[in-house]
């Protein structure tokens, strides 16, 4: 984890009042919480009960129907967040390496390929494409991200989906290395991750 | 700028190995070709109402490349990870506008040389047309990025997209037409010009606020 410098922000997630609306219906009731550097924060809910809506209004993808979600106290708002959603965000055809180099680019990482590539366990199939990859692999590949680039907020959404247990361990490392950093994790769970949360948010309609 | 050249890099890259410009050429260099067998064996009106055509051509040719632009994007996951990134939205989806022309506009310019050859039109304007669907294969690229964004999120989209984007490909037609049958090539150089900036400038905007929709 030496690669990554710690943060100079304090990041600090605040919910007012929360709501949101998909398809006309209300997804839980108001929701109002506050976490800061260091914290991490395990957000839990039936199937459909807003999680990764939750996480997506924090994200400011969704616009909320009453209420605010805001990241504050982060110098460099476009700089803010990682969001680790269903979706891995791969291209079948690219390789693992070009993935790799792409989000370099994007988020403007530094960190050697090597020390991804080891760290989650993906040396053997760096250059084959994406399609080719198995669910755990691809989300491994979708998890890099968060080491690639530093940033001070990670809203992962099921992180550790289709991971075998030395995937759910390097999960646990990661939330537990950037809350030593300073940095903040807000993840929708089904089962604990490992790493003992701080706040532990449980949504209902 | 690292983050432009890397998305620019990456759209480039994936545009190329889904086959690159080979299927909208073969749909461009067909279609042309089959002008002279609709307009029967007469010469004389070949060569004055077919170089025009290679036009129309280069449109439907732009026009079947648009509907997965944003499409993928959208369902893979990787237009949050745009829309979280350092760089505007506006300018990332620039640089893909960029990487399309590049991939698909300049290759169908350069086709279209021979295309207007076997159309009937005159050697020495075969250059002026080659450059005149530069431009206005831009400009469609530039409409073609707006219309892409709002259909993004509709399913078999390709007749949507059309709808929405042909009356914008229009003017550069007009002008791209008059250079083609050589008529007022200098000004419609120009205005084809404008069209390509116009697009360049206007066509990323649109297509970001209408993904930033999408994206809820």
């Amino acid at each position: 984890m030496n690669a990554r410098r710690p943060f100079q922000d304090k990041p600090t997630i605040r919910v007012e009042g929360l709501t949101l609306v998909r398809g006309g219906r209300r997804l839980f009731a108001p929701i109002s919480f506050a976490a800061g550097p260091g914290e991490y924060v395990e957000l839990l809910g039936a199937n459909g009960s807003g999680k990764t809506s939750l996480l997506r209004a924090i994200a400011g993808f969704l616009h909320p129907r009453a209420g605010s979600a805001h990241i504050e106290r982060c110098e460099e708002p476009s700089l803010a967040l990682h969001y680790v959603g269903h979706a891995n965000g791969l291209k079948g055809q690219a390789s693992v390496r070009a993935h790799l180099k792409y989000w370099a680019g994007l988020f403007g990482g530094a960190p050697s390929e090597d020390f991804v590539v080891k760290a989650l366990n993906l040396a053997r199939v760096l250059d084959a494409p994406c399609r080719t990859l198995s669910q755990g692999q691809a989300r491994r590949l979708a998890l890099a991200r968060l080491i690639i680039a530093p940033r001070p907020v990670w809203l992962l959404d099921e992180p550790a989906s289709a991971l075998d247990y030395q995937g759910r361990a390097v999960v646990g490392e990661l939330v537990e290395g950037h809350r030593a950093q300073g940095g903040l994790v807000l993840a929708a769970v089904h089962e604990p991750l490992g790493p003992k949360p701080s706040q532990t948010l449980r949504l209902a309609a | 700028m690292r983050a432009l050249g890397a998305a620019f890099q990456r759209d480039l890259a994936l545009m190329w190995s889904g086959g690159g410009a080979l299927a909208p050429i073969g749909f461009f260099l067909g279609a042309t070709m089959l002008v002279p067998l609709a307009m029967g064996p007469e010469r004389t009106l070949l060569a004055s109402a077919g170089p025009p055509l290679v036009w129309i051509a280069a449109a439907l040719a732009v026009l079947a490349t648009l509907e997965r632009l944003f499409q993928a994007d959208l369902e893979d996951g990787s237009l949050d990870q745009m829309l979280i990134s350092r760089a505007p939205l506006e300018l990332l989806v620039l640089a893909k506008g960029a990487a399309l022309w590049c991939a698909i506009g300049l290759p169908l310019a350069l086709a279209a040389g021979p295309a207007a050859i076997a159309l009937q039109a005159p050697l020495e304007r075969v250059p002026v047309i080659i450059v005149s669907l530069a431009l206005g294969t831009a400009a469609f690229v530039g409409a073609g990025l707006a219309g892409a964004a709002v259909t993004a999120g509709v399913k078999r989209g390709g007749v949507l997209i059309a709808l929405i984007v042909l009356p914008f490909f229009a003017p550069p037609i007009i002008f791209g037409a008059a250079v083609a049958g050589g008529k007022d090539v200098t000004a419609a150089l120009m205005i084809l010009g404008g069209c390509a900036l116009a697009a360049a400038a206007l066509g990323p905007i649109a297509a970001a606020a209408a993904l930033r929709l999408q994206a809820e």
